[in-house]
Parts: C-alpha cells; structure tokens; sequence
C-alpha cells in the first residue's frame, strides 16, 4: 500500500472510532439525566458527569405512575401482535411462494403496496373500526391493525421461494394435506426467518407510539412509550423521571439487540437485496 | 405444479414418479372440475386477506368518503362535497406541511445513505474492533421514535443543551435549535440521520460483501486507483442496494410521526409540522375529523404518485440491468 493510502486509512480509523463515540452520546445522555441531581439538570456549569448517583428518578416513577401496567400492557401487545403477525406472515408467504392460484400475483402486489401507506391516512377511519369494534382502550385495538403487516408477508414469501420445489412434491406424493406440508416441512425449515420476524415485530409494536396514542386513552392502559410523552408533558416535567422510564423502555430493546444481532444483520440484509 | 396435477398426484397416492404421468392420465379429465377451483391456497392468505380488509381497504375508502364531509365537533357530520377540499387549497398550514414534509424527505434520504455508504465502506476494510464499531452504529435500529426524541430535546436545547454548551464552552456562538425554524428543522434531520444511517450501514455492508474480490484485483492491474475502483466498480455494483434504501427512507421519512411529535411538537410555529401530524391535529385536537381525511387523501395522492416513480425508475433499472 502506498504512503499516503496508509494515512489515508489510519484517519478513516480514528474517523469511525470518534464518530461511533458521538453516535452513543444521546443514549448516554438518557443515562446520565436519569441519575444525576435534578439541579444539574438546568446547570450550564455542570459537567457531563453526574456529580453523584440519585435513584430519585426511578422511585418518583414507580410511585407516581402504573408502570408496571405499562410494561405489562407493552409486553402483552408486542409479543401477541408479533405470534399472530408473523403466524399470518408466514401462511401468506407459503401460498404467495409455493402454491397456485388465480390472482395471486396482483393480489402479491396490492398487499405490499400498502407498506407505502402511513397509518396516518387511515387514522379517522380506523379509529372509527376500532370503535364501532368496541376495542378502544383495549390491548386488542392495538394488536389486530398492526397484524395487517405487509413487510413480513414479503420476507416469508422471499424466504421460501427458496425452498426446494422437489421436497414439497416428495410430500404430496406421500399424502400430505397442504396444511400438513406447511406444519412438518416448510415451518421446521424456516427457523432463520420465523426468528427474524418476531424479533423485529416485537421491536416495531414496543416503539410503536401513533396509533396506541390514538387507542389507549386511560393512563393505566397506555404503552410505555406513551408514559414517556405523557410524563414530558407535564408543564414542569420532572426529567430525571421522564429519563428513568426512557430507560426502562430502552433496556429490554437493548438487551434483545445483543442476545438477537446475528438476526437483525441476516433479517435486514436479506430483506430485498435478492 | 399447477392444481390439475395436483389434484392428480393426490388421487394415485403411491404412483412412481417417472410413471406419473400415463396412468393418471384418465383421471386429469374427471378431476378438472373439482381442482379447476382449489380453495386450500385461499385458505393460507385469508387471515391477511380478512385483516387487510378491516383494517386497511375498508379504511382507505371510508376516509375518501369522509373527506366529503363535514364533521366539526359541534355540529353533526354531512355531505359536503368538495368543501373540505376546497378549504385545504386554500389553507396555509397545509401548505407549509407539504413544504416540510418534502424539506424532511429530501434533507434525510440522501444524507443517511450517504453516510450509511460512508460507515459500510470504512467497516468493511478489515480493522480492528470493526464489528464492535459495526454494532454500535447499528444500535439506534431497536431505539424508539419517543427515546430519540427525548434525547434529542437535550441535545438540541437552546438554554441547557449538549450542543450549546459545547459551543460555549469552545468559544462559538449559541444556534437559536428550538426558535428559529430552519434550525429547528436542521436538528430534525441531525436526530433523523442517528437514527437510520446504521440501518443503511447494514444493507450497503450485505451489498458490499457480495462483490467479487477479483473485481478490484482486476482494477488494480489496471492502474485503478482507490477513488476510481469505487466510481467504476463499487458504486454501479450498489445499485440494488442504493434503489432499496431509497425507497425504504423514502417511506420511512413520509411515516415519521413519533419523533417530530415529541421532539419539536410541530413547532416553532408550524415550522415542523409534517403531513401525517397535521393530520392527527385535525382529527384529535381540532376534532375536523372530515378535514383530516381530505388532508390524509392529499398525502395518500402524493405517496402514490412517488410510489409509480419508483416503480418506473425500478423497472428501469431492471431493463438496464
């Protein structure tokens, strides 16, 4: 390598380590407002280390709000919206991959046009389903929109195209209902996917916050992400709470992003580039 | 496999493969009735297609014709043809939101690309602590909307803000973030490009791995020097890539709601009020439930319209390709 490539690269390096350096600053910024001394909050003088730790944020939370509903409320949607999402999902992408049927392909298409559509268009009119449905402030009001998800019916559907054709026949010839085929083989051999989809669901409804603002109303159903505009929008917020349940919502994100990173990479890598 | 010879393979259980076709062959006749209609693959999309139904056709049509109505808190709802729409050509706030809305697009598309491409290529040289670093830039993916916003607040703030006290501690001068609107814009686009650049980091990495190593062997036996290599090989090779982030950031810029709401509240003035706030403002502050749905048919419009764009540039590429 020439001389100037080789400076070239070590300043590339010192580039991307300070620039990952910058890019951890807001959420250590979370941190450090969560547990440092209120008064330092509004102190230009103070530094960016907190003078000394205080749990005052977190007991001022856990005593003045339901967040333990809050958890619960986020748990519950995210993990039965992502079952039933990605169940769905993946009956879908079976029949759109493998199996023949008259308008498969426009109806293929229709459905993944709607990923253009923010909720926002249908805002008024869903509302109105969910509540003709009676379903406002309950967790189900939240769960069955988000389970019309047209991103994972497209990953399933790109996933099993490359399933061997040879394998689903094998099965036919053996006797195999459609729905046996989908239970014993195409499910056993989609592990990769199904961990994808549910990983990645279970992130998108614990953020989700516009269409739960619009359907939980009552403080002890909203989400957690909903606590946090709800706390922040007290006229005199109390930060180093609004912080602490930042925290308690971003943690379990974090901690998912470290135990799933393998699939993260793999799900959004092979999310459309074949 | 069409559902004829399905329906034929099912019927003779057992058959031999290689003989299959010859004594099946009576049976395709008395069979094609019954397969010609096979509901079993209509079974597997229903639950989408039953929830795609609620929740999203039913929906897309009911707020076209909602748009025709008036449906003002104190009055009860009726037809009124053109009114809302009427009203919405001529409503400067509207406007402004479209402006802002296209402003967010083309100032956070291009630059969380850019920089995504810049992080994939530098991560992709074989470095120490590379996928430490990798993981870093990628983490923002699982942050919320809300979180970011949060932070961002801290950052951003005029008076008690990260970035001000920077500038002050080194001597430069304060940046009006929160009152003057071009800023309170810029600081929308900064938090917007934390929050995704990793995610194209991710894709562009995936593309870049699938280039053939030769391919720059190649060049380099050419007298191709590093920024060469890239215009002539790296870059028409990301195409795929490039056209995927695009539309992704595209969707994603035109859907962002969580972080403005929380972040600037639209403000100052209305100064980064977007579309799809605009309209949860109409629907569930003013209560112009009717209104609203006009405003989310103007952006149903606009979507659709980028939508045919991207399908014609896309087929494009796909001829060229």
């Amino acid at each position: 390598m020439t001389k100037t490539g080789k400076v070239f690269d070590h300043a590339a390096t010192i580039l991307l380590v300070s620039g990952a350096i910058i890019m951890m600053i807001p959420l250590y910024w979370v941190v450090v407002m969560a547990i440092r001394p209120r008064s330092e909050i509004f102190d230009m003088a103070a530094s960016a280390w907190p003078s000394r730790v205080i749990p005052d944020g977190f007991t001022t939370l856990f005593a003045n709000y339901p967040v333990w509903d809050w958890i619960w409320n986020t748990s519950f949607i995210a993990v039965v919206c992502a079952v039933f999402t990605v169940f769905f999902n993946l009956m879908a992408g079976y029949a759109f991959a493998k199996l023949h049927f008259w308008g498969r392909d426009v109806l293929f298409i229709i459905l993944l046009s709607t990923i253009m559509i923010p909720i926002q268009v249908i805002l008024v009119p869903e509302f109105f389903v969910i509540k003709w449905m009676h379903l406002l402030n309950s967790p189900w009001g939240v769960i069955l929109p988000r389970c019309a998800e047209a991103f994972g019916i497209f990953m399933a559907r790109q996933f099993m195209l490359s399933i061997p054709n040879e394998l689903l026949e094998a099965a036919r010839l053996d006797g195999c209902s459609e729905f046996q085929i989908f239970r014993k083989i195409v499910l056993p051999l989609s592990g990769p996917l199904i961990a994808v989809l549910v990983v990645f669901s279970i992130v998108w409804r614990w953020n989700d916050f516009s269409w739960p603002l619009v359907v939980l109303t009552e403080q002890k159903n909203f989400m957690l992400q909903q606590g946090m505009n709800l706390i922040k929008g007290d006229p005199n917020p109390n930060w180093n709470t609004v912080m602490a349940l930042a925290l308690v919502a971003l943690v379990p994100m974090i901690a998912l992003f470290a135990a799933c990173q393998r699939f993260f990479v793999q799900g959004i890598a092979g999310s459309g580039l074949k | 496999m069409n559902a004829t010879q399905r329906a034929t393979t099912m019927a003779v259980p057992g058959t031999p493969a290689d003989k299959q076709g010859q004594p099946a062959q009576s049976m395709i006749t008395s069979h094609r009735r019954r397969a010609s209609f096979d509901a079993i693959p209509y079974l597997f999309v229903a639950p989408q297609i039953l929830l795609f139904s609620v929740f999203m056709f039913f929906p897309l049509g009911y707020a076209a014709f909602l748009s025709l109505n008036s449906w003002d808190p104190f009055e009860a709802p009726r037809f009124v043809a053109g009114r809302n729409y009427v009203h919405l050509v001529s409503d400067p706030v509207f406007w402004y939101a479209l402006k802002n809305t296209l402003v967010y697009v083309v100032g956070t598309v291009p630059l969380s690309i850019g920089l995504g491409l810049l992080l994939a290529i530098g991560l992709n040289r074989g470095m120490r602590f590379q996928r430490v670093l990798r993981s870093l830039y990628f983490l923002p993916v699982v942050v919320s909307g809300v979180v970011t916003a949060l932070a961002a607040i801290w950052i951003f703030n005029d008076n008690y803000g990260l970035l001000n006290r920077l500038f002050q501690a080194v001597g430069l001068p304060r940046i009006n973030w929160n009152s003057n609107p071009q800023w309170a814009m810029t600081s929308l686009i900064i938090t917007t490009v934390w929050l995704r650049s990793g995610f194209c980091m991710i894709i562009y990495l995936a593309a870049l791995q699938g280039i053939p190593k030769m391919l720059y062997e190649a060049a380099v036996i050419d007298g191709a020097n590093r920024f060469q290599q890239f215009r002539s090989v790296t870059w028409p090779l990301l195409g795929a890539a490039t056209l995927l982030l695009t539309i992704m950031n595209v969707i994603y810029s035109f859907h962002v709601f969580d972080l403005i709401f929380v972040m600037t509240g639209g403000g100052p003035g209305y100064s980064t009020t977007v579309l799809v706030q605009y309209i949860y403002n109409q629907a569930f502050t003013n209560g112009d439930m009717g209104y609203a749905c006009a405003v989310a048919m103007a952006l149903f419009v606009l979507i659709l319209a980028f939508t045919i764009v991207q399908w014609l540039m896309s087929r494009r590429s796909e001829l060229n390709g």
